[in-house]
């Protein structure tokens, strides 16, 4: 396993809260545009393929049962 | 003691037949936890207080159920500290539900080498009437219950008080006032004053419920259970077999509806036939329905009123930052007051005061405010985010770090404090100036267990030099006397030295032979040298009285 699933933020509250806010009064269309972006940028960023199927597969699983 | 149902007497007072308004250098007003724990401070550094309250009983409800750590050290310099631990309930295992699954459960493993836990549970009422047992110790403290504060004329070096009793109104003069009179400040109100910020529309329903159970004293949490859709959950355990239960309930509740024990008992009958506590047997002992603001007045200080606690500032209950702020404005307050009364310090002393918590304010808010928009969504995107979370939380540790059902109360660090001295030289560690200084045990010379905030409190009410052996002894201090408190890391170092018996106050203070810590008398770091002298511990020292270089007091 490379994709790091063990705490790992600086500031975990502080990101959390700047995610919420760059969302802030966005229409539903355009927070989905802005999560695509970010998703993108971030994968970039990490750039390993190896670790990108793994946060895929992770995300995938963790859907709960009743929205599966 | 029933603390719950005591009531203190009125009594009438010689300054009610006074022919002309009889003068105290502080009255302070709301005899609630801050309104008392500041008495006290002052009580003990030899400032006569006069206490007033509009009621003749102490908290109604439980309320404030979490004190944290910081305020129990505050209530140990108060000389209550230990009462109060031994009355509470202490828990650090905790679950984290989302609909029907757990999604995790913690342990908060408590870093050893603290003489207090990290919290404890306690009705605000029992806190309240410990405080009160304690003032009562101390013939400083005139504590006059049913003397409600209703008239303030504010001059420049006194305010005139009027103040109604059963048996009619009598004038005060008081040389400062503190305003510790709650959320709803009376007094903020007289003087056209405002508390601002966000109001949340939303309404929490608590019921204190006993019941008989031995399961452990633990914390759950749920987030938009099966059996209160939607909202959120938590529940946590106070002393006698009490139990609070907070059910979010949404603004559009009708509040004198769910304060009704038929509409509640069932909420708390589906709570617990959800829970793996089944059908216990349970009673309903107190609840009340509640909404909050997180909101604070711009200044803290007005001439010569300060503002502190509810009446100062707001926050959402997550993470007990209410009492437990207000506690640390009376400790910041106190020491600061009581020198400038004496003519020790300088005036601007209770401008830092304004100054240092109004900061503390603004990261209790900030804190608060993200807890509630993570239990609270603001947005569709917002709940996205939040039920994201919480489904990566079942299987990646990462994400637990993300789940916000509520941030406990630490200490501010008083970062920028005027009273502060920045450092000159390198120092690991998080005891920066303007932190609160760290606990630690320590060994007496004749081999006796203490700890160091312990001794910090035995060396009195001023500041304390805390000293790494081997080290010189500087010259004294000339603006006023400083007391030592030498750590030595061996046993055998000497009369009046501490051996740092398990090395924890070496590194929690990155210490190293002569490095020299200069502590506030409300604990907190001021200044911090690798190598001191007397000019440089004196200069610190001046700064921290805000007097002029030089003077001596």
């Amino acid at each position: 396993m490379k994709l790091i699933t063990t705490p790992h933020l600086d500031a975990p509250d502080d990101f959390y809260e700047a995610l919420i806010d760059a969302h802030r009064e966005l229409p539903a269309a355009e927070s989905h545009a802005l999560n695509a972006r970010l998703v993108l940028l971030l994968a970039n960023h990490i750039g390993a393929q190896d670790v990108l199927l793994e946060a895929l597969h992770a995300a995938r699983a963790g859907r709960r049962a009743d929205t599966a | 003691m029933d603390y719950q149902s005591v009531v203190f007497p009125y009594r009438r007072h010689a300054d009610q037949d006074a022919a002309t308004p009889a003068r105290h250098p502080v009255v302070v007003v709301g005899a609630g936890p801050v309104g008392l724990s500041l008495a006290i401070d002052l009580a003990q550094r030899g400032v006569p207080v006069v206490l007033l309250d509009n009621d003749d009983r102490l908290s109604s409800g439980s309320r404030a159920i979490c004190f944290a750590k910081r305020t129990l050290e505050i209530f140990d310099r108060l000389g209550c500290g230990r009462r109060m631990v031994e009355r509470g309930v202490s828990w650090q295992q905790g679950r984290v539900f989302f609909r029907d699954q757990q999604v995790y459960a913690f342990d908060l493993l408590p870093e050893a080498g603290h003489e207090r836990p990290a919290f404890i549970n306690l009705q605000q009422y029992v806190v309240e009437g410990l405080l009160v047992e304690r003032a009562a110790a101390l013939d400083a403290i005139d504590l006059r219950w049913k003397h409600q504060l209703v008239g303030i004329e504010p001059a420049d070096d006194h305010a005139a008080l009027t103040i109604e009793t059963p048996e009619g109104p009598y004038r005060l003069v008081a040389g400062y006032v503190a305003a510790c009179d709650g959320s709803r400040s009376a007094l903020r109100r007289m003087l056209g004053l405002e508390s601002q910020g966000r109001v949340f529309r939303d309404r929490f329903l608590i019921a204190d419920v006993k019941m008989q159970i031995d399961h452990p004293a633990e914390r759950w949490f749920w987030f938009d259970p099966p059996f209160h859709p939607g909202q959120s959950v938590l529940l946590h355990r106070q002393p006698d077999n009490v139990w609070r239960i907070d059910f979010q309930l949404g603004w559009d509740a009708d509040p004198e509806l769910e304060k009704q024990p038929e509409r509640i008992i069932p909420r708390v009958k589906a709570l617990l036939a959800n829970s793996a506590l089944k059908d216990v047997p349970f009673t309903l002992e107190w609840a009340s329905v509640y909404t909050f603001a997180c909101q604070r007045m711009a200044r803290f200080r007005h001439g010569r009123v300060l503002f502190a606690g509810d009446a100062a500032h707001g926050v959402s209950p997550f993470g007990a930052r209410g009492a437990n702020s207000g506690v640390q404005d009376a400790d910041n307050l106190g020491w600061k007051l009581a020198l400038v009364v004496q003519g020790r310090g300088g005036d601007a002393l209770l401008d830092s005061y304004a100054g240092e918590r109004e900061a503390a304010a603004d990261e209790n808010i900030r804190a608060s405010t993200r807890s509630t928009d993570f239990i609270t969504p603001k947005s569709e995107i917002s709940r996205v985010f939040r039920d994201a979370v919480l489904d990566l939380a079942r299987e990646h540790a990462f994400a637990r770090t993300l789940v916000n059902s509520g941030r406990l109360s630490v200490p501010a660090t008083l970062d920028g404090s005027p009273l502060g001295t920045a450092d000159a030289e390198a120092f690991d560690g998080s005891l920066r100036p303007g932190a609160v200084a760290a606990d630690a045990p320590l060994r007496r010379a004749d081999g006796a267990p203490t700890w160091l905030l312990r001794e910090l409190n035995q060396r009195g009410a001023g500041f304390t030099l805390l000293v790494a052996e081997p080290a010189p002894e500087l010259a004294p201090t000339v603006a006023m006397p400083v007391r030592q408190l030498r750590i030595a890391a061996h046993a055998d170092a000497g009369a009046d030295r501490f051996f740092d018996v398990d090395g924890l106050a070496t590194r929690r203070y990155d210490l190293q032979p002569g490095t020299a810590y200069l502590i506030r008398p409300d604990q907190h770091v001021c200044a911090r040298w690798r190598r001191p002298t007397a000019a440089l511990v004196e200069a610190a020292l001046q700064r921290a009285l805000a007097i002029a270089p030089g003077a001596r007091r």
